[in-house]
C-alpha cells in the first residue's frame, strides 16, 4: 500500500469516526470539537486529491470561523442539554432505517455509475481544463474570468448574511444612554452668534 | 490498491448518511441539527472536489467554493436566529419553535 493510500485511509477513517461522534456525543461542546476534527481531516483529503486551495479555505473558514461561532453559541446559551437529549433512543430506529436506505442508494450509485459518451468532450470544452500550474493559480484563472458573476454573487450572499446576522442580534437597551449626534449638533441654547466690529473686539 | 474516485464517493456517502442520521437522532437540539447540516454540505463538497479532480476540470472546485460560502452564511444566519429565539423563549428545544403554528 502506497503512502498516499495509507493517508487516504487514515483521513477517511478519522473523518467518519469524528462525524459519528458529532451526532452521538452527549456534550455539544464535544460535538463542535469533533466537527473541527472532521473538517481538518476533510481538508487532508482535499490536499491528497490535489485541491490545496479548497483545503486551506476549509481550514480557514470552517475551523477558524464557523466552528468557533458554534462554540461561542453553545457556550453562550445556558441550555440544559441533558433535557434536549431525551428521546434520543426513541428516534434511533427510524433514523437508522432512513440512513440505511440513503446509504444503500448512494452505494448503488457509487457501484453503478458510468461516464457518459459525451462527458469527455464536454469536460474538455468547458472552462477550467486540466491544471498545469498550481491549484490556486488555476482556480483564480477561471474564478475571476469565466465565473466572475458567481464570485460576485457569493460575495453578495456573504454581505446579506452579515447584515442579517447584525440586524437579528442587535438590540438597544433602554437604560444605556447613546450619543445622539443630530440633537447634539443642532442644539441652539449653548451657541451664540456674535457680530464683531472691526477694531473694537468684544 | 490504488485510490480511485469510488473511494472518495464512498467516504462522502457515509458522511452524508451520518449527517442525515444526526438530524433524526437529535430531533430536539437545534445546534446539533445545524452541525449535521454542515456535515451534509461537507459530503457534497467532497463529491464535487473528487469529481473535479478525477475528470480534470476545475469547475467543480469553483462550485464547491460557492457551496462553502453558502454554508458559512447559513451557519451565521442560523446561529443568529437561534440566539434571538433563546432571548425570547429561554429555550432552544425544537418543539418550542411553534410560534407560527405552521
Amino acid at each position: 500500500m502506497s503512502v498516499a493510500a495509507a493517508f487516504f485511509y487514515l483521513f477517511a477513517f478519522v473523518l467518519v469516526a469524528s462525524a459519528f461522534m458529532v451526532i452521538s456525543s452527549r456534550n455539544p461542546v464535544q460535538s463542535v470539537l469533533f466537527l473541527i476534527l472532521a473538517f481538518v481531516n476533510a481538508a487532508g483529503l482535499f490536499i491528497l486529491i490535489g485541491a490545496e486551495f479548497l483545503a486551506l479555505i476549509l481550514v480557514v473558514v470552517y475551523v477558524g470561523a464557523v466552528a468557533v461561532l458554534f462554540l461561542f453559541v453553545v457556550m453562550m446559551l445556558d441550555v440544559d442539554f441533558v433535557e434536549l437529549r431525551q428521546g434520543f433512543l426513541q428516534y434511533l430506529p427510524v433514523g437508522v432505517v432512513v440512513g440505511m436506505i440513503f446509504l444503500a442508494e448512494l452505494v448503488l450509485v457509487v457501484g453503478a455509475w458510468a461516464t457518459g459518451p459525451g462527458v469527455a468532450s464536454a469536460v474538455q470544452s468547458a472552462p477550467g481544463g486540466i491544471a498545469t500550474e498550481s491549484n490556486v493559480r488555476a482556480i483564480a484563472a477561471v474564478l475571476y474570468t469565466d465565473y466572475i458573476y458567481f464570485f460576485q454573487a457569493a460575495g453578495f450572499v456573504l454581505l446579506v448574511a452579515m447584515i442579517g446576522a447584525i440586524v437579528l442580534t442587535l438590540r438597544h437597551k433602554v437604560n444605556v444612554r447613546r450619543q445622539n449626534i443630530t440633537a447634539q449638533v443642532t442644539r441652539s441654547s449653548t451657541i451664540e452668534v456674535v457680530k464683531v466690529r472691526p477694531g473694537q473686539g468684544l | 490498491m490504488d485510490i480511485g474516485l469510488s473511494h472518495y464517493l464512498t467516504v462522502a456517502a457515509i458522511l452524508f448518511t451520518l449527517g442525515t442520521l444526526g438530524i433524526f437522532l437529535n430531533r430536539k437540539n437545534v445546534i446539533v441539527i445545524l452541525m449535521s447540516v454542515e456535515l451534509i454540505l461537507l459530503a457534497v463538497n467532497i463529491n464535487l472536489v473528487s469529481f473535479s479532480a478525477f475528470l480534470g476540470n476545475l469547475t467543480g472546485q469553483v462550485f464547491a467554493l460557492l457551496v462553502l460560502t453558502v454554508a458559512a452564511a447559513e451557519a451565521a444566519i442560523g446561529l443568529a436566529i437561534l440566539v434571538v429565539f433563546y432571548r425570547n423563549r429561554g429555550s432552544i428545544a425544537v418543539e418550542d419553535i411553534n410560534a407560527m403554528k405552521g
